[in-house]
């Protein structure tokens, strides 16, 4: 004895079978068609729900890129903490930035 | 407790070449410690030296020694290297370098060539913000306000701004090695709640490293694009907003002082410990403590915006937070006292730091609740009184936590022992330094003297003459050290592993360690600071 | 059916075993792509800022994109993702040729990529809409129109020189791929694919809050 071993509840001893390619297809065809979502969406007046829905594919197209391209629907939990970290961190700076942004009162209207 | 390790004698990483390629090539932590070892000292000197401009000017009211162009150029210079060139390096890339795989089982980090280039990304980093300052310098505060560093400054911002990005990304490296390291290469019975506190500190910085100095990277390129380009991302005219800046570079800016402060809470832990022979009291509640300080770290920063037009309700939200963040500093100031009751105190020089640490960062701590508080700030903000809140914590708290350490695992890594009455003499010389250089300025800021200002009313020249006199004898208490632990490099006592009789992993190694640390890894069976009653006879 | 993690293949230190040091090297890459999260999240935490403060300039902005060829660049960057998914299953089951095959296409669609860009770049300063360079002509007494463009060239030059940047690891990838020993546990074509997919999902936000802003 004498190799160190990490800790096991974060690695598998095994690694995860390569993803199918229908499944990878899948993942390329539902994003071209979000894609085209988007598109046609952008040309509907819709107010403030434009943004909201291209925001909420984006965000689609975004967890079909990290689940299924970068395979972690089936990595280990530390992988899975560390991939969403970034984003959630950006949710951080995004929302106190906002909260003054979202509260100010102007002195005069813009020019 | 393994003992395998003492028994078969190997050179020491020390010995194991001495060619300059060997240090300069070296993928060795241990080496790599000393490489920023040295750098940081000639960085401190350096910042030292604009620190002792700035009090040698400010003995008299009047503007007499240097111009006010010349004064702003050495407060941002004495920033500028004082945060990133020697605090944020500091604990982490000199003692955590060093330390952490010593105190997991390993045998190096996880990307040992990484960490050797992590140095020369802060060498290359140096040599661009140096060249800056030889070159003319620049006057536009460390903090690089907009839209004086991007339209109106006339001096090497964007040069500063490369030497300081690219320093950030040494920061990140770092960071990442240790985060990477302590998951993947503990030892065998190392669990996440046997480790060090000094890991757990490291741990939280780390986390903070990767997240935040990023931000700061894109803001310092945001600064260089609008001044080379001339386009307004930060100009009113063209519809920008100066306060969009200071959110970006204060999102990095706060954290980043929570990446120098949590290493030095991490070396007062240890320190505590060993000196009292205890397990630190609350030893869970100071791990998740830590983390909680660098989560809350991120939330606080619009503290520094409070009148610079931030939204009134903004304003409450941080201010609120920033109160919340001196809870989990709190809790470990208790459990480090809780820790000395009924400890078997041994007062040499690392725990007359480590005192001095918790007593000054206390005082620190709680002058930045008056600071959180929206009236209070309103009246001291930007002058001496943030100045001494955050130098008191700074220099004495992290200086005072890293002098502390240099000195407590100074054995480990020459085999050398220093000189215990001066040891103890400079402690206490930079104690009483710092009390009489700072103390003075809480005074100075509340009765309305501002930072950054090289002439003042005559009033206030008591204070100031107090402060420089202060600085004198601080310089005295950091020359000491540098003298002393220098000397026992060839003329001090031989160290054994434990000089100390502390607990933890790498006292159980030669001093100094072989290059690949253990002779084999060892397996971990008790919990941290697992002193006996034994121990405390 | 999971295959057996690597026995036999040496790891270097400090390193026990591959498999420890795979694990290592991918919770790497997922930390530095947390840094290029955070990096590009100052791009969009100014984007967001100006957005807020005058939605109506960054609309007009947005229009004077061209959405179209947009739309196509971002197909031609989704597709090099499937591409290089595809790279990492054919190296994973030891497919050297068609993992080199793949890891090809994947740059041939950067770089395609990376040509349409530039043929935007270039559009866009005939039309006079480069801030800066004297490029800016139509933006002129259009202040907050000028700094969308500002965001916006910022925005996709920082994407470009990642795209650019993962351009150059798929060449090195591809050249450690054709000489190792044993492609099927040859790990770093992996990492490779994971920062890629990361350039393409910085893309998949730009795109829609640059192009589709109505």
């Amino acid at each position: 004895m004498g190799v160190p071993v990490p800790d096991p509840v974060s690695r598998p001893l095994t690694r995860p079978a390569p993803p199918a390619v229908a499944t990878l297809v899948g993942a390329w065809l539902a994003l071209l068609a979000l894609l085209a979502l988007t598109v046609t969406l952008a040309h509907v007046p819709l107010g403030a729900w434009n943004a909201a829905l291209a925001l909420a594919i984006a965000i689609a197209k975004a967890l079909l890129i990290v689940l299924v391209f970068m395979h972690v629907r089936h990595a280990s939990r530390l992988t899975q903490v560390f991939s969403a970290l970034g984003f959630v961190w950006l949710m951080v700076l995004f929302s106190l930035l906002m909260s003054d942004a979202l509260t100010r009162t102007p002195l005069s209207p813009w020019p | 407790m393994t003992t395998a390790a003492l028994e078969r004698p190997q050179p020491s990483y020390l010995a194991a070449g001495d060619t300059l390629r060997s240090w300069l090539l070296t993928t060795d932590h241990k080496r790599i410690a000393w490489l920023y070892l040295v750098t940081i000292t000639l960085f401190f000197a350096i910042g030292g030296a604009a620190a002792t401009l700035i009090r040698l000017e400010l003995l008299t009211p009047q503007g007499d020694l240097v111009s006010d162009e010349t004064y702003n150029k050495l407060f941002t210079l004495h920033g500028v290297i004082m945060v990133w060139f020697f605090l944020i390096p500091s604990v982490p890339a000199v003692l955590g370098n060093f330390l952490v795989p010593l105190m997991i089982g390993a045998r190096d980090l996880a990307f040992p060539r990484l960490n050797l280039l992590s140095w020369y990304i802060f060498i290359l980093g140096g040599a661009f913000t140096l060249w800056a300052m030889v070159s003319g310098g620049v006057d536009t505060g460390w903090t690089f306000y907009t839209p004086f560093s991007t339209m109106f400054s006339n001096t090497h911002v964007v040069l500063t701004a490369v030497g300081v990005f690219v320093t950030g990304f040494s920061s990140i490296l770092t960071g990442l090695n240790f985060i990477v390291t302590l998951h993947t290469l503990r030892a065998p019975g190392m669990t996440w709640m046997r480790l060090p506190l000094f890991l757990w500190s490291l741990y939280a910085t780390s986390l903070v490293m990767v997240l935040a100095t990023p931000v700061l990277a894109i803001t310092l390129v945001l600064i260089a694009v609008e001044r080379i380009a001339r386009v307004g991302i930060f100009d009113p005219a063209l519809g920008g907003d100066p306060l969009l800046f200071q959110h970006l570079f204060w999102f990095y800016s706060h954290p980043a002082v929570y990446i120098m402060i949590l290493p030095g809470m991490g070396v007062t832990s240890e320190i505590v410990a060993a000196f009292s022979r205890r397990r630190v009291f609350g030893y869970g509640f100071v791990a998740v403590a830590s983390l909680a300080i660098a989560l809350l770290g991120f939330l606080v920063w619009g503290h520094h915006m409070f009148v610079a037009g931030e939204s009134f309700y903004a304003n409450l939200v941080f201010s609120f937070l920033s109160f919340m963040v001196a809870i989990p500093s709190a809790v470990k100031v208790f459990n480090w006292t809780a820790t000395l009751y009924k400890g078997s105190i041994a007062l040499d020089t690392p725990m007359l730091y480590a005192l001095a640490f918790i007593a000054l960062f206390t005082i620190g701590g709680l002058t930045g609740l008056y600071l959180a508080s929206l009236p209070v700030d309103v009246h001291v903000t930007d002058t001496y009184f943030v100045v001494a809140h955050f130098h008191t914590i700074m220099v004495g708290g992290m200086v005072t936590a890293y002098l502390g350490g240099l000195h407590y695992w100074w054995p480990k890594m020459t085999g050398r022992r220093y000189p215990e009455t001066w040891g103890r003499v400079a402690a206490v010389t930079l104690f009483l330094g710092f009390a009489l250089t700072f103390f003075p300025q809480f005074a100075l800021g509340y009765l309305g003297m501002p930072r950054r200002y090289h002439v003042y009313p005559p009033e206030f020249q008591v204070l100031n003459v107090l402060s420089s006199a202060g600085a004198s004898i601080l310089a005295i208490g950091y020359a000491l050290p540098l003298v002393y632990l220098i000397a026992s490099l060839r003329g001090g006592p031989t160290a054994g592993p434990n000089p100390w009789g502390a607990r933890g992993l790498e006292w159980t190694v030669p001093s100094p360690p072989p290059p690949g640390n253990f002779a084999t890894i060892p397996r971990v069976t008790e919990e941290a600071y697992a002193y006996t009653d034994a121990d405390r006879e | 059916m999971p295959i057996a993690s690597e026995a036999g293949a040496s790891a270097r230190v400090p390193f026990a075993d591959p498999a420890q040091q795979h694990e290592a090297a991918s919770a790497a890459m997922w930390v530095f792509l947390s840094t290029e999260v955070m990096l590009f999240g100052g791009v969009f935490a100014a984007y967001l800022w100006y957005r807020h403060a005058d939605p109506a300039a960054f609309a007009r902005g947005s229009a004077l994109l061209d959405a179209p060829l947009g739309t196509v660049n971002t197909a031609v960057l989704l597709t090099s993702s499937l591409a290089m998914a595809l790279a990492v299953r054919a190296a994973a089951l030891g497919r050297r040729r068609p993992a080199l095959g793949w890891l090809a296409g994947t740059a041939v669609l950067g770089l395609a990529f990376l040509a349409i860009k530039l043929l935007s770049w270039r559009h866009e300063w005939t039309r006079g809409l480069v801030p800066a360079l004297h490029a800016g002509a139509a933006l002129a007494a259009q202040p907050r129109v000028e700094l969308f463009f500002v965001v916006y060239f910022i925005a996709t030059g920082l994407h470009a020189l990642h795209v650019l940047a993962g351009v150059g690891a798929l060449a090195v990838t591809g050249a450690a791929l054709a000489r190792v020993r044993d492609p099927g546990r040859w790990n770093p074509i992996e990492l490779t694919g994971l920062y890629w997919h990361f350039v393409d999902i910085v893309w998949v936000f730009l795109f829609p809050i640059l192009y589709l802003v109505r």
